[in-house]
């Protein structure tokens, strides 16, 4: 006992004098450390394959979409002379040697096949410059020096000082031309950005709008979702999950479904139109256009979101105790104030989930506004969608798709600093 | 503080009902009349209907019939928030998203009172409450005992005359719990505020109230001050809950000179005082305090019926001896023995003679 109370003093002071020791004399942290290893690396074990799934599935496309964005080489791969030239002479008017180089590599991607790929990537700064390269490379083993003056007799596009700049451009592989393009921008001959030209502005304007859409969208879900998972909150657990599977339906039915019913009630000789004009309320050629135009996107997504802003407001409403706004009452607040005042605030963090969730989703859903959007109704994401699949132009779709992303990044950030990461509540 | 006599009702049930279902009342037929300044407590076993009569007075529930008076007036149609009375909740019910000032300014702002004055107010209630230095504080960001404190100043904030209080001290622990009994008990009778307080917890009642009305089964069963509610509970349900009781049903052979002479069950004969009894040869349920129970000779009244008893344990209480006997044929007969110097203790497997005096065995009805 004595021996017991005698150590005691000791290993208080020793606790004093530096780092904390095992027993056997071993730093705490260390032995702490050892301990904790094995249940670390099974945990680790556990987690792998998911870990390996989003690498594989998710973090590497991102980051190819991102490099595709500001590289598209099928150019400078295909003409390695035309490089050389460029990277010797900067800022050079094209000269004999230029178009000796241009011929040289003509003759080469003929017989590679890359004619097309490579006249594709100028073409999409210039059009109308693929069959320039198509047609020269087929001929381009038959030209004999001078080549400038062949090249011109060829087709006196050649000598255009614009091509040789996008060419210039395309040299390098790596670009933000394609960065420009999505924002509405483009070089003239001598490099300088400048806005491109009335008639093909379309980027910036479908952002506004998709950014407006998914705003206004997300304005809608709340108004119709926060009075129903106010009543899911208040009503007796059993009939709240019974209604429950009814804001839940919609998750159940296919997309494609949901979208189609909503083109037969809302088309123009679809349910809803007629039944107002059976009613009197507009006449036959009055009928509503409802559908093919923003008003169809606003309304299939509205239906389409609806549920991922309930079930943040309902997972907030529900423990909220009826005894807060009880309490408002009887201290004398109407029932409006008591709600304002008292109820209100306390959603605010399923208000901003939901809210963030909805306008993240519709700033990139596809395929409702693809099929009841109309010319007017699509989104920036069906302008992806187009450059991935028709024009197969992969570095604009990606810039487009990295600008939509850092957009989305920067109203997350924004919406930290507003309201807090840490409030979201998502259930 | 009891005003035992009928001046003037400051609150008042009349034949008050309430059926959530429209097939069972919950609250059946209830007349309470309090006067100005009383500490009145509703007890019961929960599902009694003491809180749906709070709820009614507070007008979270409409009575399905009868009238609640308050001050002479009838408030059944006049919303919550027009009613002017404070309540604490059970859980406090005290804004998460408001600081402490701003929760106990909240009953001053919905009733536009100035900004200055507010404040005034608002310093003067927290001091009362001893929370005087917490005004910035979250709700969250204190202990139970201090968010009840808030609660009960941010109800007495905008000066009620009266204060409903539901289970406010349930969450709190003993020793918490019996410090802000005697608080809440000081600020009621200081302010002369009309207080109707809900509880489950009897000892709770004992000590804070003037009156306690105890409900079971959607009745009043008795309204009474403590002492008389201890001493002299009218019926079984009342001895049972209030208080350690033993009971011994019999059967009514003999009433005389206000003393009932009760055949038991078992055979034996015993002295008792009716109370809630038929009359000669109706069944009884006769109710001993273990306290009153004696077991040395000299203790019990001369003339009184005794009775035999085996000790099946004696548990050490500190300030007592709790000892369980097998009485009439039942084991669960408590006896409770002060720690006096001098005083015997029993050992399990002795024989002894209970006995107690006539006037502290109440005879009631049979449950």
């Amino acid at each position: 006992m004595s021996d017991s109370h005698s150590i005691a003093p000791n290993t208080a002071s020793a606790e004093t004098a530096g780092p904390l020791k095992t027993a056997d004399g071993k730093p705490l942290k260390v032995a702490l450390a050892r301990a904790q290893a094995r249940s670390r690396r099974r945990a680790f074990l556990l987690v792998a394959p998911l870990l390996l799934f989003v690498v594989i599935t998710f973090v590497v496309p991102i980051f190819q979409l991102l490099a595709q964005s500001v590289n598209d080489p099928s150019f400078s791969r295909a003409a390695p002379n035309m490089v050389e030239w460029f990277a010797q002479n900067p800022d050079a008017e094209p000269d004999e040697a230029a178009y000796a180089a241009l011929v040289a590599d003509l003759v080469e991607m003929k017989k590679n096949r890359t004619a097309a790929d490579a006249g594709t990537r100028i073409n999409y700064e210039l059009s109308g410059s693929r069959s320039l390269f198509t047609s020269a490379a087929r001929s381009a083993d038959r030209m004999e020096a001078p080549f400038m003056e062949a090249m011109l007799d060829k087709d006196e596009k050649w000598g255009d000082p614009m091509l040789w700049q996008v060419m210039r451009g395309a040299s390098t592989g790596f670009t933000i031309n394609f960065y420009l393009a999505a924002l509405d921008m483009t070089r003239d001959a001598e490099g300088n950005i400048i806005a491109a030209p009335e008639d093909r502005q379309i980027y910036v304007k479908l952002f506004i709008r998709t950014f407006v859409l998914s705003a206004l969208i997300m304005l809608t879900t709340f108004i119709l979702g926060f009075p129903v998972a106010h009543l899911l909150a208040v009503l007796p657990m059993r009939t709240s999950n019974l209604l429950m599977i009814l804001v839940l339906l919609p998750f159940w039915t296919s997309l494609l479904v949901r979208t189609t019913a909503w083109i037969a009630l809302l088309q123009r000789e679809g349910v809803i139109n007629s039944l107002l004009v059976s009613v009197g309320v507009i006449g036959e050629d009055g009928r509503l256009s409802m559908i093919y135009n923003q008003a169809g996107t606003v309304i299939a997504m509205t239906h389409i979101l609806l549920p991922f802003m309930i079930l943040p407001l309902y997972s907030v409403m529900r423990p909220i105790p009826p005894s807060y706004v009880r309490a408002a009452r009887s201290l004398g607040a109407t029932s409006f104030t008591a709600f304002w005042r008292v109820y209100f605030p306390q959603t605010v963090p399923g208000i901003a989930a939901g809210g963030l969730l909805v306008f993240i989703l519709a700033v990139g859903y596809y395929i409702t506004p693809a099929l009841v959007g109309g010319a007017s109704g699509q989104l920036i994401s069906n302008l992806i969608a187009f450059h991935m699949n028709d024009s197969y132009n992969w570095s604009l779709a990606s810039a487009l798709a990295a600008l939509l992303l850092f957009a989305v990044l920067v109203l997350y950030w924004l919406y930290d600093r507003m309201i807090g990461i840490d409030r979201m509540k998502l259930g | 503080m009891a005003k035992a006599g009928n001046d003037a009702a400051f609150v008042e049930f009349e034949r008050v009902q309430k059926s959530y279902d429209g097939e069972t009342l919950v609250v059946k037929d209830l007349n309470l009349s309090m006067p100005k300044g009383e500490f009145l407590t509703m007890l019961g076993p929960s599902g009694s209907g003491k809180t749906t009569c709070l709820m009614m007075l507070a007008g979270f529930e409409t009575a399905t019939h009868g009238a609640i008076r308050l001050n002479g007036k009838s408030i059944n149609d006049i919303p919550p928030h027009k009613r002017g009375i404070g309540m604490v909740f059970q859980n406090y019910a005290l804004f998460p998203h408001m600081s402490v000032a701003e929760n106990l300014a909240f009953p001053l702002e919905v009733r536009n009172i100035g900004k200055s004055d507010r404040e005034a107010k608002v310093k003067r209630a927290l001091d009362m409450v001893q929370m005087g230095t917490f005004g910035s504080r979250r709700p969250a960001q204190l202990s139970g005992g201090q968010q009840q404190r808030v609660a009960l100043a941010r109800a007495l904030v905008f000066e009620p005359e009266l204060v409903l209080m539901d289970e406010p001290l349930g969450a709190l622990d003993k020793q918490l719990r019996e410090h802000m009994q005697f608080e809440i008990t000081r600020l009621a009778h200081d302010l002369g505020i009309t207080t109707v307080y809900v509880t489950h917890d009897q000892t709770e009642a004992l000590t804070m109230s003037d009156r306690v009305a105890v409900f079971n089964d959607g009745v009043i069963q008795q309204l009474a001050p403590p002492d008389a509610l201890y001493e002299a509970p009218v019926n079984s349900f009342v001895a049972q809950f209030i208080g350690e009781n033993n009971k011994l049903p019999g059967k009514v052979e003999e009433i005389k000179d206000g003393r009932a002479l009760v055949r038991l069950d078992s055979g034996e004969l015993i002295d008792a005082t009716p109370v809630n009894v038929d009359g000669v040869g109706s069944k009884t349920l006769v109710s001993i305090r273990p306290e009153r129970v004696e077991f040395k000779p000299d203790l019990i009244p001369e003339g009184a019926h005794t009775i035999e008893a085996q000790v099946l344990e004696s548990i050490y209480m500190g300030d007592s001896f709790r000892t369980r006997l097998r009485v009439a044929g039942s084991d669960n007969f408590i006896m409770k023995s002060r720690n006096a110097s001098g005083q015997t203790r029993l050992s399990a497997g002795e024989k002894i003679t209970i006995g107690w005096s006539p006037r502290d065995a109440r005879a009631l009805d049979p449950l």
